[in-house]
């Protein structure tokens, strides 16, 4: 109910937005280099990587190219080697193919390079004189970083906002970014929290639903966006997710109570043979403990990605297409923009579903652990 | 396989931004709006009772006040009565009073009428008789204006006395 009322609410109110917004992700999508270098170079536009260049991270943000200029955001690299740091602009490989600059423990040549293909592909790696490659420990600032600080920045500044006006409204009805914020946070808390974790508990958790939710929410919408600061594949990133459901599982697991610990080494209703002699249950029991975080990972990072693909499936067809005959080119844009604004709002509700996917399971775990009785 | 395999780098920074957006909201956020949430349920909560209360009360005084008009319009109705009654016999009093005072005056009127006529009467006699002197006066005057009828009057009346 609560997901269809969203969706529709979203829909109704701000169609105009969302066809637009759509539009103008189309048109961003639909020029990668690749598109306008195929006039120049003679080069065919290679769908596969267009897309998997927009789902993967990359040292420099591309904007868009005009005339066979790229327009991109250079980002700061920053790189480990023997424990010392250095710290170099993006800028350095698309002017060169290697960047030398002197060692830091023996004065020697050191040479960073970004292969294009093998192992270590689109990263950063040390070019040794051998000609071996060795991957520093690298924590440079890439576009899907500069995307999480962005979008990290934008959570921060909306509950501050909000926060302000419950300090500036108190216990009075709440008004605009306020009221969204209360129902969606009403909605984890009674919808999600309370109805999964016990009454004791509830408070415990419920900060970390929260924060989870809109984080998981935000960040899928932003990456709907198609314009500069917004639009990176961030919820879409295996890192993001996997970092997202090891909270999850040291929260679980931290702060699970002694019941919580019995039923694992000692599983309840099943019959003796499957503990003794061989613990099969536990076993399996433990397993559990870190396959039900390992699938939550891989559902948002799912779920993400295949949505940014999809719609950039669309959009690219309209270049294959267009390779082959410009009338066929002009046929199939009418044909796949309609297809890719279906599927962006699709995706906005994949969005909201997702949050809530995470989020209900997250609490579903902690209600697992901090459960007060069972035989009830 | 770069798609599956999570970048160090990565991991690290969305931990620090992650953890950062987490302490903010546990730590400042929350608090605030889940205590006013919990505040504003209470009050919402209190409100809807007293207003049950109030309400409950106000049941009470409309019983109290329908009872009071009752007995309001019973005391006017008695009122009314008791004016009508008084004024019933004021008028019956005053009709009575009126006849009365109607009686005497026709009695007292025809007194004065019969005074009158009996004065009237009178005076019609004494105005006859005199009149009849009068008239028998002129006829003697006319009948014995001649000496000649003079003595046969007297001879008359003589003869008359005579036979007697």
């Amino acid at each position: 109910m609560q997901i269809g009322f969203l969706c529709s609410y979203i829909l109704m109110k701000n169609w105009k937005y969302i066809i637009s917004l759509s539009f103008l992700m189309c048109l961003l999508f639909s020029t990668p280099k690749s598109v306008f270098a195929e006039g120049e170079t003679g080069e065919k536009f290679k769908a596969g990587e267009v897309i998997i260049e927009h789902i993967l991270d990359s040292y420099e943000w591309h904007i868009f190219t005009w005339k066979g200029h790229e327009v991109s955001v250079y980002l700061p690299c920053i790189v480990f080697n023997e424990g010392r740091c250095y710290t170099f602009s993006s800028r350095v490989f698309h002017e060169n193919e290697v960047y030398k600059t002197v060692n830091k423990t023996n004065s020697e040549e050191l040479v960073f390079t970004i292969p294009h293909e093998g192992s270590y592909k689109g990263k950063i790696v040390i070019l040794n004189a051998d000609g071996t490659q060795k991957r520093p420990f690298d924590i440079s600032i890439t576009k899907n970083v500069l995307a999480l600080f962005i979008s990290c920045t934008l959570i921060i500044i909306l509950f501050y906002l909000v926060t302000k006006a419950y300090r500036k409204r108190g216990e009075k009805e709440p008004k605009g970014l306020q009221s969204l914020f209360e129902w969606l946070i009403v909605y984890v808390r009674d919808d999600i929290a309370r109805k999964a974790i016990n009454e004791k508990s509830v408070d415990k958790y419920l900060p970390y639903l929260i924060t989870v939710f809109f984080f998981i929410f935000i960040n899928n919408l932003l990456g709907l966006i198609p314009i500069f600061p917004f639009g990176a594949n961030i919820t879409g990133n295996i890192a993001v997710t996997a970092v997202l459901a090891l909270f999850t599982f040291f929260i679980t697991n931290l702060f699970g109570n002694k019941e919580y610990y019995k039923d694992i080494v000692n599983t309840p209703g099943v019959p003796w043979f499957l503990k003794f002699p061989l613990p099969l249950m536990p076993i399996i029991e433990t397993v559990g403990c870190f396959t039900k975080p390992f699938v939550l990972a891989i559902r948002l990072f799912a779920n993400i990605t295949a949505g940014h693909i999809v719609v950039l499936g669309f959009i690219s067809s309209i270049f294959i297409v267009a390779q082959i005959s410009v009338a066929g080119g002009v046929g199939m844009s009418i044909f796949s923009l309609i297809l890719a604004i279906f599927v962006d709002c699709i995706e906005i509700l994949v969005a909201y579903i997702q949050a809530y996917v995470f989020t209900l399971l997250s609490a579903l775990y902690f209600g697992m652990a901090s459960k007060e009785h069972h035989h009830s | 396989m770069e798609l599956i395999s999570p970048d160090f780098g990565f991991i690290f920074w969305m931990t620090l931004a992650f953890g950062i957006v987490f302490f903010f909201i546990a730590k400042y956020a929350f608090p605030v709006i889940g205590k006013t949430l919990k505040n504003r349920e209470k009050k919402i909560a209190e409100s809807l009772e007293q207003a049950e209360k109030i309400h409950e009360e106000m049941q009470h005084i409309q019983e109290k006040n329908e009872e009071l008009l009752k007995k309001a319009k019973e005391e006017r109705e008695e009122m009314l009565n008791e004016a009508r009654i008084s004024r019933d016999k004021i008028i019956e009093e005053a009709k009575e009073k009126a006849k009365d005072e109607t009686n005497r005056l026709v009695e007292s009127a025809k007194e004065t009428i019969e005074n009158e006529r009996k004065a009237a009467m009178t005076d019609i006699k004494n105005e006859i008789a005199n009149i009849s002197i009068k008239v028998a006066e002129k006829i003697l005057e006319k009948e014995l204006s001649t000496d000649e009828a003079q003595l046969n009057y007297i001879n008359e009346i003589i003869k008359e006395t005579d036979n007697q």
